[in-house]
C-alpha cells in the first residue's frame, strides 16, 4: 500500500537538518510521497526505515524485462484497471510458437515466417516481439539445439517453454546472452527451475492451476533468490482465464498483494487463426502481459497488433499526424486539394474515404494540436489564418494549377473569410466524410 | 498461500430487456432476445455477474449495397435484391438471432427511396424470419422523420428496436416508437455527456428508460476504437454506480465501421494477407475488442465474423 507523506515522516529522523536540500523533514516526506525526491537524499535515515519505505514504494506490479538491446521486451509496471484512468504502460508482447520438433529447413522456415510479422501503422513500427520455443520433442538435446538455432536466426526475444528442468538448463546454457524468459516453473519444479534462472540470470515464469497455488509458488521462487517472475495461471477455458486475469490485476493493484504483483503470460494457441484472433484480442484488452500464439497468418496478427497499439494509447494525449501535405494516390496539377486537422482519427477517416473515391488528391493537414474539425474551429485553432498559413508553409499553390480548395462541411461558415485570406475558390465538402467519394466524383469529374 | 478476497459489489446494474414479441405478447415473432443485466465490469466478480450473453445482429440492407467490397458481397450475392431472402439466409444459414434492417436506400444521396418501399421491406423481412428486428434509419434527419415512423407502424407491436434518435432529431421517432410499443436507440457522437442528454430528452417525452438502448457511435479497430472502448467502459461503470440515465444496454456498429478500414477493403496488400481473410478478421477483432469494454448488441456483416464472434461469446459468457 502506498504510504502517505505523514506515514513517511514518522520513519524519518525528524532533525530538520536540511542535508537533503529540503527545509524540513516533513517537506522531504511530502516530496517522497509524490515521488519528487529519493530516499538516498537523506543521509541519516535508519536501516529499518529504509526497508519499510522500499517495500512500500515498490510498484504494485514489478517490471520484468527479457531479451536484449532493441529487442528487449518490457512488461509490468501497470497501475490501473481502466485505460481512461491512466495510460496502460507496457504494451502486450505478442509471441509466436516454434516447435523444437522442427529441424533443418522446416525450422528456419518457421523462424522466418515469425520474423516477417512486422508492420507499419500510422508511421509507427509494430510487430511480434518474441518467439516461444516449445519443447514438444521431450528431448533436452533437441530443445537446446533448436534454441541455439532460434537465437542465431532471429532477432526477436526468446521464451523457452518446457516443464523439464534438464531441458531448460541445456537450452538456457546455449542462449543466456540473449536473456530468454524461462517458462515455466511449477510447484513441483520450483527449486530446480529457480536454480537454472539464477545461474543464467534469466527471468522465470511461474505456472500453477489456482491463484492460491500460484501465490505460494512465487514466494517459493523468490525465496530461492529469483525475483523476476511472470505469472501463468493455467485455466480450464478462456472464460476462467479472463476472470483470473482480472482478479490477479485487481489483487496486484488494489490490494497490493505482492505474491501476484507480476505481469502475466497467456497462451492463445488453440483453434484456427480466427479463434486465436478473438482470444488474443480479449487477452490484450484484459491485462495479459504476453500472449503466445500459434498462427503466423498476417491477416490475424495485424489486427492483434493494432489492438495492442489502440488499447495502450495514452488516453490523455490525442494521437496526431504530422502537419503537411499528404498525397493520396498519384495526384497531379489538376487534382483536388482539401484540408483537415492533424487529429489522427480525423485524418485517417478522411484518408480512407478519399482513397475509396479513387480520385488522386492532396490533403493538407493543418496543425490544430490534435483536435477534430469542430473542436479546432470552436477553439479558434482552425480559422482562415491557420489554413492560409499552412497553405503557404507547405507550398500548396505550387502543387496545382487550379485555385479551388475543398473545405470540411462542418466549417462551411468560414468560407467567406477563407476566400478573402487565400484568394482561392472555396468549395464546401460534405459534413460526413463518408459522403466524400460521391462528392468528389460529382464535382471533380 | 490463500489470496485475499476481492469483493467489489455495485449498487446498480445494466437494464435487462427482451426484444421481440411472440404471439402470446401480441406479435408474430417466433423467438425473442434478452440482453443486459450485467452487475459488474466485464470479467469483474464472477461469471454470474456478467448478465445476459451479448448478441449479434446481422445487417440486412433495404436496397442492394452500392459500395460493399466483393469479399463482403460474395456470401449474399443471390439475395442482395431481396431483403426478405437476405434476412432468411442470415437466420437459417448463418444462425442470426437478431436482424438489423438498415434503411440505407432511403437516404437522399443513396437512392432516395420512399416510405412505401421501406414499409414493403419491413413487411417482407417480418414475414421471412421469426427473429426480432432492429429497424435503423439512414441518418438523414428529414428523410428519417418522413419514413421511419411509417416503418415503425408497419412493425407495430413486434417490440423491435428502432432508431437511431439524436440530440437534434428525436421527437417524431421517439413518439412513434412509444406508441407502437418498440424499443428506442439513442445515438451520441462518442460523447458521454451527449449520450446522457439524449436519454434525458427521450425520457422527458415519457419514453421509459427501460426501453432504451444506447449507441455511443463506434470506431473500428485502428480507427478510433480506443475512444469507443473507454466510453463504453465509463458507461458501464456509471450504470453500476447507479446512474439510471446511463444504465441502458449498448449497441455498436461493428460491420459498417470495420469494412471502412483500409485493412479490410484494400485488395492489393500482400503483406497483410489475403483480402478475403482481412475483412472478416477486422470485424472479429473490432467486435471482440468492444466486448471487453461492455456491449450488448453487435452489428456484424460478414458471416465468418458472425461465427467467430459467436464462438467467442459462447466460450466466455458461460454461466
Amino acid at each position: 500500500m502506498a504510504l502517505t507523506g505523514l506515514d513517511i515522516f514518522k520513519l524519518l529522523p525528524k532533525t530538520n537538518c536540511k542535508k537533503c536540500g529540503m527545509p524540513t523533514c516533513l517537506a522531504f516526506a511530502m516530496a517522497l510521497a509524490q515521488k519528487r525526491a529519493k530516499l538516498e537524499d537523506c543521509p541519516d535515515v535508519s536501516e529499518e526505515a529504509k526497508g519499510k519505505l522500499a517495500a512500500a514504494s515498490a510498484p504494485p506490479m514489478r517490471k520484468i524485462v527479457f531479451g536484449t538491446q532493441e529487442n528487449q521486451v518490457q512488461l509490468g509496471q501497470e497501475t490501473v484497471m481502466f485505460r481512461h484512468e491512466e495510460k496502460f504502460y507496457n504494451p502486450t508482447a505478442l509471441t509466436v510458437t516454434v516447435s523444437d520438433k522442427l529441424t533443418g529447413e522446416d525450422l528456419t522456415k518457421r523462424i522466418k515466417a515469425v520474423n516477417a510479422l512486422q508492420f507499419e501503422r500510422i508511421g509507427i513500427k509494430i510487430g511480434v516481439k518474441a518467439i516461444a520455443l516449445i519443447n514438444d520433442s521431450g528431448s533436452s538435446d533437441s530443445f537446446a539445439q533448436a534454441a541455439a538455432t532460434v537465437k542465431d536466426a532471429s532477432n526477436l526475444a526468446l521464451i523457452l517453454v518446457t516443464d523439464s528442468p534438464d531441458a531448460m538448463a541445456a537450452a538456457a546454457a546455449k542462449t543466456k546472452e540473449s536473456v530468454p524468459l524461462l517458462a515455466s516453473a511449477t510447484p513441483d519444479t520450483a527449486e530446480e527451475m529457480a536454480k537454472v534462472a539464477k545461474e543464467n540470470g534469466c527471468p522465470i515464469v511461474a505456472k500453477a492451476d489456482s491463484l492460491d497455488a500460484l501465490a505460494g509458488l512465487t514466494e517459493k521462487i523468490k525465496a530461492a533468490g529469483v525475483e523476476d517472475i511472470v505469472l501463468n495461471i493455467e485455466s480450464p477455458d478462456l472464460q476462467s482465464q479472463l476472470l483470473n486475469l482480472s482478479k490477479m490485476r485487481a489483487l496486484a493493484l488494489k490490494k497490493v498483494f505482492r505474491p501476484l504483483g507480476y505481469p502475466t503470460v497467456s497462451f492463445a494457441t488453440d483453434g484456427d487463426a480466427d479463434t486465436q484472433l478473438a482470444s488474443a484480442v480479449s487477452l490484450i484488452c484484459k491485462y495479459a502481459g504476453i500472449v503466445v500464439l500459434d498462427t503466423v497468418e498476417p491477416y490475424a496478427i495485424l489486427p492483434m497488433l493494432t489492438a495492442v497499439m489502440n488499447i495502450y494509447t495514452d488516453p490523455q494525449k490525442p494521437v496526431q499526424v504530422e502537419p503537411k501535405v499528404y498525397r493520396i494516390g498519384e495526384p497531379n496539377e489538376n487534382s483536388p486539394v482539401m484540408f483537415t486537422t492533424n487529429f489522427s482519427l480525423t485524418y485517417y477517416t478522411l484518408e480512407s474515404d478519399v482513397e475509396s473515391s479513387r480520385i488522386p488528391s492532396y490533403i493538407l493537414v493543418v496543425d490544430t494540436e490534435g483536435t477534430s474539425v469542430l473542436t479546432a474551429y470552436s477553439g479558434d485553432k482552425l480559422n482562415e489564418k491557420t489554413v492560409a498559413d499552412a497553405m503557404t508553409k507547405y507550398g500548396v499553390a505550387d502543387l496545382v494549377k487550379h485555385r479551388k480548395l475543398i473545405i470540411p462541411g462542418y466549417v462551411a461558415v468560414m468560407s467567406g473569410k477563407l476566400e478573402e485570406a487565400t484568394n482561392w475558390e472555396i468549395m464546401v465538402g460534405p459534413r460526413e466524410c463518408s459522403m466524400l467519394p460521391k462528392f468528389l466524383q460529382e464535382v471533380w469529374n | 498461500m490463500p489470496v485475499p478476497e476481492i469483493s467489489e459489489r455495485f449498487s446498480g446494474s445494466v437494464n435487462r430487456i427482451t426484444l421481440g414479441a411472440t404471439k402470446e405478447n401480441g406479435g408474430t415473432r417466433t423467438s425473442t432476445v434478452t440482453i443486459g443485466g450485467a452487475s459488474n465490469v466485464v470479467y469483474g466478480g464472477s461469471s454470474a455477474d456478467a448478465g445476459e450473453k451479448p448478441v449479434i445482429a446481422m445487417d440486412v440492407l433495404d436496397s442492394k449495397p452500392e459500395d460493399w467490397p466483393d469479399v463482403l458481397l460474395e456470401p449474399y450475392k443471390d439475395v442482395l435484391d431481396s431483403p426478405g431472402d437476405w434476412a432468411k439466409k442470415c437466420v437459417e444459414e448463418f444462425g442470426a438471432e437478431l436482424i438489423c434492417v438498415k434503411f440505407e436506400g432511403i437516404h437522399p444521396d443513396k437512392g432516395d427511396k420512399d416510405a412505401a418501399h421501406a414499409i414493403k421491406v419491413t413487411e417482407e423481412v417480418l414475414k421471412a424470419v421469426g427473429v426480432p428486428l432492429v429497424l435503423w434509419g439512414c441518418g438523414n434527419d428529414e428523410k428519417d422523420n418522413q419514413v421511419m415512423p411509417k416503418v415503425s407502424g408497419a412493425a407495430k407491436g413486434e417490440k423491435c428496436l428502432t432508431g437511431a434518435v439524436t440530440e437534434d432529431n428525436y421527437k417524431s421517432l421517439t413518439a412513434i416508437a412509444l406508441a407502437d410499443g418498440h424499443y428506442l436507440i439513442t445515438q451520441a457522437p462518442l460523447d458521454i455527456n451527449i449520450a446522457k442528454q439524449i436519454n434525458i430528452l427521450a425520457s422527458d417525452m415519457g419514453f421509459p428508460l427501460e426501453r432504451i438502448v444506447t449507441f455511443q457511435s463506434t470506431g473500428a479497430l485502428g480507427y478510433g476504437i480506443e475512444y469507443a472502448y473507454s466510453i463504453q467502459e465509463r458507461q458501464r461503470i456509471a450504470a453500476l454506480t447507479g446512474d439510471k440515465m446511463m444504465a441502458m444496454p449498448v449497441i455498436c456498429d461493428v460491420g459498417y465501421e470495420s469494412w471502412r478500414a483500409k485493412e479490410a477493403k484494400v485488395t492489393d496488400a500482400p503483406d497483410w494477407g489475403p483480402a478475403e481473410d482481412r475483412g472478416p478478421a477486422w470485424e472479429i477483432a473490432t467486435a471482440v475488442c468492444l466486448l471487453q469494454a461492455g456491449v450488448d448488441i453487435i452489428r456484424i456483416r460478414h458471416p465468418r465474423a458472425a461465427t467467430a464472434v459467436n464462438n467467442f461469446i459462447n466460450q466466455v459468457w458461460q454461466k
